[in-house]
């Protein structure tokens, strides 16, 4: 006799917690030979503000960790993924048939970036930042800085995973903590990522993951003036020049469509960073 | 009774009646008129000519031409032919030694740049002399260096330049600001086309001499003067890589908008309403000094002025005595004279400005005090302004006044300190008075602003970067991260989308 399987609710991840949609609404996920795989959540600009608040509530403790630290938080993620390496393979496969192949060279490739976005975190201030020589009896050094809250639309052309791991980590390595709208049509492999963060040592709200459509809920998180940054890495097919716009009258720092899955960078840390310069004078001796 | 007697029956000379020591006009050269600078030449704009004015007498300057759509447009084709044709073909090493000669040229006609900057602007001479035009020499000298080895600017091997840059500039520190401008762009291997403010456009036009007499190949450096929709017309330029700007914060996210979607690369250096800080362990001989250059230097027209004073709640008291009584010893007026520290406000309309804050300040509940001074017959003025008592809700708690107007609130803990200085939709700049160095770094690491200063307020060197956090703008000048906001790394370039269709 065949067991009867046990399929998985999705909801969003808000804060560390899961969350269904205050809107109560959910959407489809399918096959794409059309198969019924779950009803996820059609997340709400409800959602997306909660997710800003919980977002915000968490960038002291996350950006006031040492690199060393958050470093190794980063790290854990991919050593957490690569426990379940089979189980984001399969549903790879479901969520955007792929071969077996083809789906386990993305989720290798995700657990690589978390990897090497991980060594960044206690590194790229000294590649950033300097000491500067002026003229003068004064140490003065520039370092960046987290600049805060990022509000993300994720690749949403194809790898639903590795898209979402591209844009989520370099904003973490800082200090940052993000609002990311996950893949629409696949958004599966990102809460069950979720479910990797909530049990790795991500501080709840550092990592906040909608699911449910970009063109909704994107105008939210682009006007809201408590969101630092907007990465528009996935925003190719929506009307990304008004979100744009939207940015300007808080004067965000954006970061605009990319095609594709951005490729592992550091400028891609550098860009959710303020460089704040400190002249100490020095006494007479 | 003679005019002599009179005087003196009216006030008792005191030893800081100084007598007038103005600095001599004769080095001037100025011409009536002024054209537009494109393509190495001057032309007359097709606009409405307008006059420049000295805000210390009213007087006419000269009359300045005002660069139209049609204007703009033949300014950005002679930057994008230099830039084509010349600037980019150019070695590192000769944009290098061109930048060279400009500095050299500045020190030469420094007291020339000076005077036309003061006459233009109405800063103090003093200042002028001693800060502005030194640094434009500092920037140019600092940024020929980098023009050869952009290898080591951070950006990976070979970076390359973006093109032609828009920059609008503001009437602060008109020449300084022009520097901050052109000097990385050239160096990073752009050409630039820039906008004076239209109330000081005279420095840039004397600068305009000086990249003559360098022989600066034509085009590379075009300036057009005009308004703000002059400015406008530039930003918005489709032919332009790189925006830089320079100015208000209304004005900044306009031109976020605008140029949204369209792939340039920005830089904005906008408004603040800073922190400056005083702990009740600050060395208070330097503190007060700090205090009035950080919100009096330069009649408080400075983006990063220190605003906002935060005193420990136990030396409020000492602290708001002896700045009265310091800025009882400023002397206004004349801002040709060697002796004065506090010249005119720019324009009517930031006088205009000034006052509307001032008297809502006072209507919100503040206690104003002014220092006793005379008040030239013409020209804009505004004495030395303290507010004290001020809530943190009060607008001039809160917005960027512009002026010598400062706004004292107390704090009792670091933690409120520090609460204080950050709760601003700005972060520009902030200061910190404490003889303690662990606290400072401990505060230092707390403030969230892009330029802090620790027992010191506005300094400026071409080797430390500027720029601020949030609303003051993004981006940054000076230093090798100013190099950088000119240059693009050769593998970050790739995947950009733009409005017009994927690349």
């Amino acid at each position: 006799m065949t067991r009867l399987t046990v399929p998985k609710t999705y909801k969003l991840y808000i804060g560390g917690k899961f969350p269904r949609s205050e809107s109560g609404r959910t959407y489809e996920v399918a096959t794409k030979k059309g198969v019924f795989l779950a009803n996820a959540s059609l997340a709400s600009r409800k959602d997306a503000r909660d997710a800003v608040v919980a977002a915000r509530a968490a960038v002291s403790g996350w950006s006031g960790a040492t690199g060393y630290n958050r470093g190794q938080v980063l790290y854990r993620i991919a050593e957490l993924l690569e426990g379940r390496r089979e189980q984001f393979i399969d549903e790879l496969m479901a969520t955007e048939a792929l071969s077996k192949a083809a789906a386990t060279t993305q989720v290798d490739t995700a657990i690589d970036a978390w990897v090497w976005y991980a060594g960044w975190a206690d590194k790229y201030v000294q590649v950033a930042g300097n000491g500067n020589p002026v003229s003068g009896p004064y140490f003065n050094l520039s370092t960046p800085e987290p600049s805060g809250v990022i509000a993300i639309v994720a690749p949403q052309d194809s790898s639903s995973l590795l898209g979402l791991v591209s844009v989520i980590a370099p904003a973490l390595v800082s200090g940052n903590t993000v609002v990311v709208v996950a893949h629409q049509g696949a958004p599966l492999s990102a809460i069950s990522f979720s479910e990797v963060l909530a049990t790795s040592d991500v501080p709840g709200g550092v990592v906040n993951i909608l699911t449910g459509s970009p063109a909704e809920i994107a105008p939210w998180l682009a006007s809201h003036a408590d969101v630092n940054g907007l990465d528009l890495a996935g925003a190719e097919q929506l009307e990304w020049v008004d979100l744009q716009i939207a940015a300007a009258d808080t004067l965000k720092r954006v970061s605009g469509p990319v095609v594709g899955v951005p490729a592992p960078s550091v400028e891609r840390i550098v860009q959710w960073t303020e460089t704040k310069t400190v002249w100490h004078t020095k006494s007479l001796i | 009774m003679t005019e002599n007697d009179k005087a003196l029956s009216v006030k008792a000379p005191s030893f800081l009646d100084y007598a007038p020591a103005p600095e001599s006009t004769s080095v001037l050269h100025l011409k009536k008129h002024y054209g537009l600078f494109i393509d190495g030449e001057f032309v007359d704009g097709r606009g409405d000519a307008f006059t420049t004015i000295s805000p210390a007498t009213e007087k006419e300057i000269a009359s300045i031409s005002n660069a139209n759509n049609a204007d703009v447009d033949v300014a950005v084709a002679a930057a994008r032919k230099a830039y084509d044709r010349t600037w980019s073909k150019l070695s590192g090493a000769d944009r290098g030694k061109y930048l060279f000669r400009i500095a050299r040229l500045v020190q030469e006609r420094a007291r020339e740049l000076a005077v036309a900057e003061s006459l233009d602007n109405g800063k103090p001479i003093k200042e002028s002399r001693d800060v502005d035009i030194p640094l434009v020499a500092a920037w140019f000298f600092y940024y020929a260096g980098w023009a050869d080895k952009l290898d080591y600017a951070g950006l990976g091997p070979n970076p390359q330049s973006l093109g032609v840059a828009a920059q609008v500039i503001p009437w602060n520190f008109p020449l300084l600001m022009l520097a901050w401008k052109i000097a990385p762009a050239l160096a990073a291997g752009n050409t630039v086309v820039i906008k004076p403010a239209e109330t000081t456009p005279l420095s840039a036009m004397i600068f305009a001499e000086i990249l003559q007499q360098a022989d600066l190949p034509k085009g590379v450096v075009n300036i057009i003067t005009g308004a703000g929709d002059t400015g406008q017309a530039l930003v918005n330029h489709p032919d332009v890589n790189k925006v830089a700007f320079t100015g208000s914060t209304g004005v900044g996210r306009a031109i976020a908008k605008s140029i949204a979607g369209s792939g340039k690369k920005v830089t904005l250096e906008l408004g603040g309403k800073n922190a400056n800080i005083v702990f009740d362990d600050a060395p208070m001989d330097q503190a007060i000094e700090g205090i009035v250059n950080g919100i009096f230097f330069n009649q408080g027209h400075v983006c990063c002025a220190g605003s906002r004073l935060l005193v420990q709640e136990n030396v409020h008291d000492e602290v708001v005595d002896r700045l009265k009584a310091r800025l009882s010893t400023l002397r206004m007026g004349d801002p040709l004279d060697k002796n004065t520290d506090i010249g005119a406000i720019n324009s009517k309309a930031q006088l205009d400005r000034i006052r509307e804050l001032s008297n809502v300040g006072e209507a919100e509940g503040a206690e104003r005090w002014t220092a006793d001074c005379a008040i030239p017959e013409n020209g804009f003025w505004f004495a030395p302004t303290i507010f004290t008592n001020v809530s943190t809700s009060s607008r001039i708690a809160r917005e960027e006044v512009f002026g010598p107007v400062l706004s004292v609130l107390t704090f009792r803990t670091p933690a409120e300190a520090i609460a204080k200085a950050n709760n601003t939709p700005y972060g520009l700049s902030a200061g910190i008075w404490s003889e303690k160095g662990s606290r400072v770094l401990a505060v230092a690491d707390k403030l969230r602003a892009g330029v802090i200063w620790a027992n010191t307020f506005n300094r400026f060197d071409p080797a430390s970067p500027f720029g601020g956090y949030k609303e003051s703008g993004y981006g940054r000048e000076g230093g090798r991260h100013g190099l950088a906001a000119y240059l693009e790394s050769a593998g970050w370039a790739a995947p950009a989308v733009t409005k017009g269709g994927k690349k």
